[in-house]
């Protein structure tokens, strides 16, 4: 579904990803981690398209296509999703009503009828029950006055609705407490199917005791430089990622 | 690197499509304004002496003014100087017959009315809305006229009103705007040539919205029309109105003036959509909107509503106000005012506190695109006599690119320390990031800056007639086309 090979991203003068490997196929969960600045957020912005980051060498190619050239919203509209690190206030402009306009512009470009109110209403309440979201964060704006448990499950909300085929989720578990934690890792659960892949960028491993990947990978300073089963992240509790770097510096002599 | 000030600077650069021009033959008079000028428009009307009388005054004040200072300097606008001596003060369609039916109206001039979304005849009339429809300097027809004559209300064009109620015109004609005003309604008064006239009698509920729709047509006309709007005891009326001129590279001068005189527990509600033609991308052409208008609770517990949504016009200069005379009477004022490209606008309302327990509700939302300078400028004035006076103003700015101007003028004079008075401002601009996240939800960079834009603006279409807000929103996002890139 998604195949990254030898990205470089630089951000201004800085050069944040230094050849990035990565296949994820669908039905598989990965898990992203890395110690803060590593550039696990970059690659997430990078693969919905956020302007600012720039693609010096490397391709991402998914579900056959060149990802990088095309524009954000035909990225949305493929199935590629991002949950926001920081989700986005919009004031003014109705939760409810945001949702419908992405899902809608999302069905027209799979060639899907519109839906109408009647019919979008039902679907949503559906999926906030399971989320256990207050039916009232429809009527607000956007993001607006949300605390930072809501904004995260807002991002988990709209994913349900909109069933992407690529998810990408980055640090969702940031600000959560535990019962919160528990809640958007069931909604991501069950959005896990045979069609779909999920990337679960995180800091820490306690999202991973919810939602268990297949694999996870270990980014530090830009480059992948560790992969394995969902083990490795007891290993990284324990050990830290001091550890990780600690062996490759052993391993290869940096070269940065 | 940002995206969204070079895909807003794209965004706003559809056609105006209401810029056609009507190939008919017109009825004019000469070129130029002097005494004579304004004779021959009273006689074409067959006016009374008193209103004859009356555009004397005004035009002899009006001279002493243009000598003295001329046109207001104080407003945050910049335009080449007018010369008011190559204005066409009076152009009409031909035959000037009376017109008893709509099949005496030129066929040319009803079919531009259907162009223009307004249809006129009988079979298509639109349903809910009685309309009177004012083609250049002369209103052509008025739909509902009989019907609504059934409850009493009156419901024509000035002239006619002129003819056939002038009690009514000379009684409240210049009661809320005197022909000394300011410089553009004086002119107004001097030569302003139609308009709509509505009574609404004593504890009738006007049972459908009355509009006027304003056309200009004729090259080098200016367009001086007045409105007078008289609610009795206990009345109620919704009015609207809409206008639209053809794309021309000159000027046009729209001096329009409009008197609300509320009584007793009345209410009127009066909605704008102004489209005139704003010019061309770079600024040239559209119409000067230089427009007074000013409504009167007289009443005690009356109530004046203005709602305004103000898209078209290279420039616009208005002021919708309320004189608070009654005790418990209430004025509003909701705006959005949009301007791209080149537009200018200088616009708010005045809210004048005279009688007790008055209070005034003021909800501004100015959004600027392209080159485009937005004013909001406000007097909310509490008088001595007014104890118990409240108001509320809340003044929001709303910047795409960062070519654009923002500007807010409010000036607060408290002449009673019993008075309540609240302001709120902002100013923000739409983000890189808001639109990221809607391209990200699968929403274009051009329905994102539609979504923010009619979210800032909702609290004031909220105000607007039903069928009107609809077109409110569709209007917005015609004309920030091509502000995004």
């Amino acid at each position: 579904m998604l195949e990254i090979n030898n990205l470089h991203v630089k951000v201004g003068n800085q050069k944040i990803l230094k050849g990035v490997n990565l296949k994820v196929n669908a039905g598989e969960v990965h898990s992203i981690m890395g110690p803060n600045g590593s550039g696990k957020s970059t690659l997430a912005q990078v693969l919905a398209g956020r302007e600012g980051y720039e693609v010096t060498a490397g391709e991402v190619i998914y579900e056959g296509k060149n990802l990088l050239e095309m524009p954000p919203e035909e990225r949305a509209c493929a199935g590629v999703f991002l949950a926001f690190q920081y989700p986005v206030e919009i004031p003014g402009v109705n939760n409810a009503y945001f949702l419908k306009a992405g899902l809608n512009a999302i069905r027209k470009y799979q060639g899907l009828e519109e839906l109408d109110a009647m019919d979008f209403l039902p679907l949503v309440k559906e999926k906030m029950k399971a989320l256990e979201i207050d039916e009232l964060l429809l009527n607000r704006s956007v993001n607006e006055g949300f605390s930072g448990g809501e904004k995260k499950r807002n991002e988990v909300f709209q994913m349900s609705v909109l069933e992407p085929k690529l998810a990408i989720l980055d640090e969702t578990d940031s600000g959560l407490d535990i019962d919160a934690l528990r809640i958007v890792a069931n909604g991501v659960n069950a959005l896990r199917s045979p069609d779909r892949a999920i990337i679960v960028v995180t800091h820490y491993q306690r999202l991973l005791n919810y939602i268990i990947p297949d694999y996870i990978h270990v980014l530090v300073d830009g480059r992948i430089v560790k992969s394995g089963g969902k083990e490795l992240a007891l290993e990284l509790e324990n050990k830290g990622y001091a550890w990780v770097e600690a062996e490759i510096h052993t391993a290869a002599p940096a070269n940065a | 690197m940002s995206t969204s000030t070079n895909t807003i600077e794209t965004l706003a650069n559809r056609e105006y499509k209401y810029g056609f021009v009507t190939e008919i033959e017109a009825d004019v008079v000469p070129r130029g304004l002097n005494e004579e000028t304004v004779r021959l428009v009273s006689a074409k009307k067959n006016e009374p002496e008193f209103m004859l009388e009356w555009r004397l005054k005004a035009y002899r004040h009006w001279v002493k003014m243009e000598k003295s200072e001329g046109e207001p300097k104080w407003a945050n606008i910049k335009h080449p100087p007018i010369d008011y001596q190559d204005i066409i003060y009076y152009s009409a369609p031909k035959p000037k017959k009376k017109l008893n039916s709509l099949d005496e109206v030129d066929p040319e001039v009803l079919r531009t009315f259907e162009k223009l979304g307004i249809p006129l005849d009988e079979q298509k009339k639109l349903s809910g809305v009685a309309v009177d429809a004012v083609f250049d300097s002369v209103s052509v027809a008025t739909t509902f006229k009989e019907k609504l004559a059934e409850l009493g209300i009156i419901f024509c064009s000035f002239s006619e009103a002129v003819n056939n109620h002038p009690e009514l015109v000379e009684k409240y004609l210049g009661s809320v705007v005197p022909y000394s005003d300011n410089f553009f309604a004086t002119l107004n008064s001097a030569v302003f040539s139609d308009g709509s006239f509505c009574y609404i009698p004593k504890g009738v509920r006007c049972p459908m919205e009355l509009s006027t729709y304003f056309r200009i047509n004729a090259a080098d006309t200016g367009q001086f029309e007045r409105t007078l709007i008289i609610a009795e005891e206990g009345s109620y009326v919704s009015y609207l109105e809409g206008c639209t001129a053809p794309m021309r590279d000159e000027n046009q001068l729209h001096a329009a003036v409009v008197e609300l005189i509320a009584h007793d527990n009345a209410t009127i509600k009066y909605s704008t959509i102004q489209n005139w033609y704003p010019g061309d991308k770079d600024g040239k052409g559209g119409i000067y909107n230089f427009v007074t208008k000013r409504g009167k609770c007289l009443g005690r517990s009356s109530k004046i509503s203005w709602t305004q949504v103000e898209t078209g016009s290279a420039i616009t200069w208005k002021y919708p106000s309320c004189i608070l005379q009654g005790d418990n009477s209430v004025g509003e004022f909701y705006s959005v005012a949009l301007t791209n490209h080149h537009q200018q606008a200088d616009t708010g309302t005045k809210m004048i506190h005279m009688g007790k327990n008055t209070r005034s509700t003021i909800v501004a939302k100015g959004i600027s695109a392209g080159y485009g300078q937005n004013t909001y400028r406000g007097l909310v004035k509490i008088l001595k006599s007014s104890t118990g006076a409240r108001n509320y103003t809340q003044c929001d700015s709303l910047l795409i690119g960062d070519k654009c101007g923002a500007h807010t003028f409010p000036y607060i004079e408290v002449k009673n320390s019993t008075a309540r008075m609240e302001h709120e401002a902002s100013t923000s601009k739409i983000g890189d990031d808001q639109i990221f996240y809607c391209n990200q939800r699968g929403i274009s960079k051009e329905d994102a800056v539609n979504l923010i834009v009619n979210g800032f603006c909702k609290e004031v279409f909220r105000n607007l007639p039903m069928e009107f807000a609809v077109e409110a929103q569709k209007l917005l996002s015609i004309s920030l086309e091509g502000s995004i890139g």
